[in-house]
């Protein structure tokens, strides 16, 4: 007897039963969409993370005045109040290290801005001309300040989004004035809109002017507190890391025992370390699923054992006109695989509705994972075959006398 | 007594025509001393002890007994369903007695048809799906299997009742199904436990009927086991077990005839009247 005759057999058997077999594949049919659905969930919260650090530029590096808090001790030099990073030692980056392709200070005034009868508070951010490369963050009107305007300390101003629609409503911003501290500014440029960052913040709440302007006229010092810089490539962060603090430590004079009191952190941790909370989210999940796939098998097992009593006498039948142990086995293997196999098929559909839904009905992002579609597939036919193998063993050890005798 | 029964050959039946004369009879069945000894506990059960027996292809055999006699174990032998723990059963010329298990259910599934007294057809599947079952097992195509049910089941007279599910037809029906059943894979022998326990007394005839004219047009070896003694009467010999062995083997000079029976029998119901 071929496994062709034995498949028509098993579903013959289950088409008799509908009700016993639905209800059964309904643990399946859960455990596999909330496998789905929770993986979906996961990868979609990883996949905007990812998209995040992305927008900022994975081969970024940031590098910031003070040593890092090592296990709550203030470390390093800056007890003082010294803010040791200057733009000469910005340029000696820029300068020296050749993994290095940009580099722009960052230096924050907070300040109000009027423009007309209008006025918002906002922080002005001064920056090199490279920022917005080294951000990816383009401009969408006007245009970014130059090399030129950094050198002459020019008074001109890039806003946000948010800044363009509210101090200049319905109009456009570009050559309009600007009075930043009661100093007047041009607007040369409004950058793209980026929206909100994952911790709701508005990212275009923002202003970029010369970074030697906003030291000069607006904070009246000349140290800088942080400063991207962006390495030639991804691969390049790890040696532009390591090269900017030999570099900092050389101009530092600082002697091999003494602590750094400068920071390097690179963007490529900070995604690591992102993508692996993510990652952990997305396996505690899968696993809380994965407890009702087992539980949905444990059911189909349940189901199984009753159906081989039930059936003894089928059984027997069977046997008696001349079925092998092996066929009677194969048959009750097949019924639960098949069970198994068809619960997990209306599972995927259903999970990846749910993770189709769930986005529109909860607001979270979802991608659903192919891995977890064929994870889910095999191990629904694992399930079918372990949970279905008992059962059918102890159907092909039956005696056909005794099997044809139970009533 | 329990020696080898020498079959005298074949007898024309009065009024009952063989379709094809046997020229020398062929053994379908030969056990030669089995014995059965069941353990329940610690009490050993001897079942038979010590029965041999030749059956000829054509025959038409009825064992009888009281219950504890042996019948029932020595159908299940005959049927393949146990084996001897002594002695030597051979088959349609092959030694079954030693076979595995896998073995015997491909020479049932091969030589052996079964009737039993419950029906045992298999519910909520159509009468053709049931004559069918064996076929499947035997690894015949579909085209075949559908072929050869559907004339077995005409042989039976259920022509046209071939979608009925069994809860959809009467007792005598369900029989001849299992009838058709035990047909179908063309076996060395028929084996019929007591295919009329469950039956009133017109459908018994009736099943008979059917039985008896299997084996006179078809030359079908039969085996029929019932302590029924006016059942038994239809057969051309009755073996009659006692104590695990057999107390008498004699031919019945002049077997019941169910098909004339059955004409001067009343019909009562019944909507499945054969040509």
């Amino acid at each position: 007897m071929n496994l062709l005759m034995i498949i028509r057999v098993a579903f013959r058997a289950l088409v008799r039963n509908k009700m016993r077999a639905a209800l059964t594949m309904l643990g399946i049919i859960i455990g596999v969409s909330a496998v789905i659905a929770m993986v979906s969930i996961g990868q979609g919260a990883s996949a905007s993370v990812q998209a995040q650090i992305e927008s900022i530029g994975t081969n970024l590096l940031f590098v910031s005045a003070g040593a890092q808090n090592v296990g709550g001790v203030r470390s390093g030099t800056q007890d003082t109040g010294n803010q040791n990073l200057t733009v000469d030692d910005l340029d000696a980056i820029k300068r020296e290290v050749p993994s290095v392709s940009m580099v722009t200070p960052s230096v924050n005034a907070r300040s109000q801005l009027v423009a007309g009868n209008m006025n918002w508070n906002t922080n002005v951010t001064g920056v090199s001309e490279q920022y917005p490369d080294i951000r990816k963050w383009p401009v969408a009107n006007g245009s970014f300040f130059t090399d030129a305007d950094v050198r002459t300390a020019a008074r001109v101003i890039v806003i946000g989004q948010t800044l363009a629609d509210n101090l200049y409503p319905g109009t456009d911003p570009i050559g309009q004035d600007l009075r930043v501290m009661n100093l007047p500014f041009r607007v040369v440029g409004v950058l793209a809109a980026k929206g909100q960052d994952q911790q709701g913040r508005d990212q275009d709440d923002v202003a970029f002017a010369p970074f030697t302007t906003v030291q000069k006229k607006l904070l009246g010092r000349d140290r800088v507190q942080i400063a991207y810089v962006s390495a030639i490539t991804q691969d390049a962060t790890y040696t532009a890391q390591s090269q900017i603090t030999e570099l900092l430590r050389q101009r530092h004079k600082l002697s091999a025992n003494e602590p750094s009191d400068f920071t390097v952190r690179n963007m490529t941790d900070v995604a690591e370390a992102a993508n692996e909370t993510s990652k952990t989210m997305t396996i505690l999940l899968a696993c809380i699923a994965g407890v009702s796939l087992l539980v949905g098998g444990i059911g189909i097992m349940n189901i199984m054992l009753v159906s081989v009593t039930e059936r003894t006498r089928e059984i027997g039948i069977r046997m008696a006109i001349g079925a092998r142990s092996s066929a009677v086995r194969s048959q009750f293997l097949i019924e639960s695989i098949v069970l198994s196999l068809t619960g997990g098929a209306i599972g995927i559909v259903l999970g990846v509705v749910l993770s189709l839904a769930i986005p529109r009905f909860l607001g979270w992002p979802t991608l659903v994972s192919t891995m977890a579609i064929v994870g889910s597939v095999l191990f629904s036919a694992a399930v079918g075959i372990f949970f279905g193998y008992y059962p059918a063993r102890k159907a092909a050890s039956l005696d056909p006398i005794e099997a044809l005798r139970y009533e | 007594m329990s020696t080898t029964f020498a079959v005298e050959p074949q007898e024309l039946q009065p009024g009952v025509a063989l379709a094809t004369p046997v020229p020398e009879a062929r053994p379908v069945i030969q056990l030669d001393h089995i014995h059965k000894t069941y353990t329940m506990g610690d009490v050993e059960v001897h079942a038979l002890r010590g029965v041999s027996l030749t059956i000829n292809e054509g025959e038409f055999v009825a064992i009888m007994g009281a219950s504890g006699s042996g019948k029932s174990t020595t159908m299940n032998i005959l049927g393949c369903l146990d084996r001897p723990t002594r002695g030597t059963y051979i088959l349609d010329g092959e030694d079954v007695s030693e076979m595995s298990k896998d073995e015997r259910a491909d020479i049932r599934c091969q030589k052996i048809g079964f009737v039993f007294q419950g029906f045992n057809l298999l519910s909520r599947t159509s009468a053709l799906e049931n004559v069918e079952l064996p076929m499947l097992y035997l690894g015949v195509d579909a085209a075949t299997r559908h072929e050869r049910a559907i004339e077995a089941l005409a042989a039976v007279g259920l022509a046209g009742r071939e979608q009925n599910h069994p809860n959809q037809l009467s007792g005598g029906q369900q029989q001849r199904v299992a009838v058709a059943r035990s047909l179908v894979n063309h076996p060395a022998l028929i084996l019929a436990d007591e295919p009329t326990g469950n039956l009133d007394s017109r459908t018994s005839v009736e099943v008979m009927e059917i039985f008896q004219r299997l084996n006179r047009e078809r030359g079908i070896t039969l085996v029929l086991v019932t302590h029924e003694k006016d059942i038994a009467e239809y057969a051309d010999r009755v073996i009659v077990f006692k104590d695990g062995k057999i107390k008498s083997d004699h031919r019945v000079e002049h077997p019941r005839n169910a098909a004339e029976e059955l004409k001067n029998l009343p019909v009562i119901d019944d909507d499945d009247e054969e040509e």
